[in-house]
């Protein structure tokens, strides 16, 4: 019986969130609502990104349309790369702190890291295919993005492996630091591995020099894009963790209620 | 230093006690290794101007691989019986363990690799007897075992352990593989881009790399 009145609480909160108002994305129980905010920043921003790609951005003279796809692969590479820097440093700030929301950070980073850098490697790819006529060559750079997205995924299978959410956050912070220290030393291996043969390859750091002046403030402004649209998925991955931890804990304790309850004498 | 020095070799004893003594690992690592070749002769349907080309290619993977059963070994035993609890609860540090376990799967390995190169260079028809090769060997092993000690003690905590440890272990590994590959083909004679010497010490610093990091996140790993 102890249980019950903890649980009623939540209950009551969860009912009053049930109808959408547009003023709740600014302000909710008179406190900025800065998911909601961030939310409608990206969106827009997302808008405009379309606009500029297709509409402000010239037809590349050489590859036509087919070039547009680098507004967003570009952003998309860069800011996976972002999000992977996130995991490392939430995962240092994990070991030495303890602190759940280090490990949410990381968590949260690592799978909209993963999701980013398939697309990545995905428009990559569709680019690649018109342009090198092969869907996929063996250079450094795209070696160590591979290398990259199986450390991740490693990440994400040494999380659902693991025995218990402590031994979770312990086993991806291990995973999370010696997974980036390590695409350090792959992109330098890859690098002087001469399996492969130099060959002039259009990366994002070469293109830029080469790019128009119209061209590099669309790509920039797609980055930014991309960049707000990052933030804002590590902020609702996040705050969903938080309501998974919260409704375990509600099950948790109704579960003992439970047990005391079907118990007379406990 | 007697007090961490102790410890590991005790370690590294009660590690080869236990295989003296049962003779499952190093056996059934070696005809591992020979049927890794076997098969990559059928795959490859290798000619013999075939075979000098991709001859450090089918030597590392073959390590590899049979390094990989090693270390998915190497902690089974301590979580079977409770050896780990065991271990943690003894009032010796997390190095020494994780230098004790690293110790003996390195000592393994290179024992079956001592055995497996003399018959490959047999059938793959090379010249085991190089220094660059040896050292090569001895280099990239003590990374493998490193690496593998660390994720051999996360991935016994996990289900479906076997699959998870190579994932895990693979993609990390991959420096340290593509310089043992580079080095046995200077070893052997092939042509390569790069001049010699440039990947053994690069090998060296691979292994100095993991060593640091390995030990210090092992340590964190097993408190739990």
């Amino acid at each position: 019986m102890a249980g019950t009145e903890e649980i009623q609480q939540p209950t009551s909160e969860i009912a009053f969130q049930s109808k959408f108002r547009w003023s709740d994305m600014i302000r909710v129980d008179g406190r900025i609502n800065l998911r909601g905010c961030l939310l409608l920043v990206t969106g827009i921003l997302m808008l405009v990104n379309l606009y500029m790609i297709f509409m402000v951005a010239p037809t590349d003279a050489v590859l036509g349309h087919v070039q547009r796809i680098f507004y967003f692969h570009v952003p998309l590479a860069i800011v996976s790369f972002v999000a992977f820097l996130a995991v490392f440093i939430a995962s240092i700030a994990y070991v030495f702190r303890r602190e759940t929301k280090w490990d949410n950070l990381a968590h949260a980073s690592a799978e909209i890291g993963v999701v980013f850098i398939t697309l990545a490697l995905v428009t990559g790819m569709i680019w690649a295919k018109p342009v090198w006529n092969a869907w996929w060559l063996w250079t450094p750079r795209l070696t160590t993005t591979l290398i990259l997205w199986l450390i991740y995924v490693a990440y994400l299978m040494i999380r659902s492996y693991a025995p218990s959410p402590s031994k979770a956050a312990i086993y991806g912070a291990a995973m999370g630091i010696i997974g980036f220290a390590d695409v350090v030393v792959v992109y330098f291996s890859v690098q002087w591995w001469p399996g492969i043969h130099p060959t002039p390859v259009v990366g994002p750091l070469a293109d830029t020099g080469s790019l128009d002046g119209t061209m590099r403030s669309v790509l920039l402004f797609s980055m930014l894009t991309f960049l707000a649209l990052l933030t804002y998925l590590i902020m609702e991955r996040m705050a969903l963790q938080d309501t998974v931890d919260q409704l375990r804990g509600i099950r948790f304790s109704l579960r003992r209620a439970a047990r005391q309850d079907a118990i007379p004498g406990d | 230093m007697n007090e961490f020095l102790r410890p590991i070799g005790v370690l590294l004893w009660k590690d080869i006690l236990i295989e003296l003594r049962s003779r499952d690992l190093v056996v059934s690592l070696l005809v591992f290794g020979l049927v890794v070749v076997v098969v990559f002769n059928f795959a490859l349907n290798a000619t013999p101007e075939l075979v000098t080309e991709v001859t450090p290619g089918i030597l590392w993977v073959a390590f590899a691989f049979a390094g990989v059963l090693a270390m998915n070994r190497a902690f089974v035993r301590e979580k079977e019986e409770g050896g780990l609890d065991g271990l943690l609860l003894s009032p010796i540090s997390r190095d020494s363990i994780f230098f004790g376990k690293a110790a003996a799967s390195f000592i393994f390995m290179l024992l079956v690799e001592a055995v497996l190169l003399p018959i490959f260079a047999g059938l793959l028809n090379f010249s085991p007897a190089s220094f660059t090769l040896i050292l090569t060997i001895v280099l990239a092993t003590l990374g493998f075992s490193v690496v593998g000690t660390l994720f051999s003690a996360i991935s016994v905590q996990t289900r479906s352990r076997e699959i998870l440890l190579p994932v895990l272990f693979f993609p990390v590994i991959l420096p340290v593989l593509v310089g043992a590959v580079e080095s046995t083909k200077q070893a052997l004679g092939g042509d390569t881009v790069v001049g010699l010497g440039h990947w053994l010490p690069l090998l060296g610093a691979f292994d100095a790399l993991f060593l640091v990091i390995c030990h210090w996140i092992f340590s964190i790993v097993v408190e739990e």
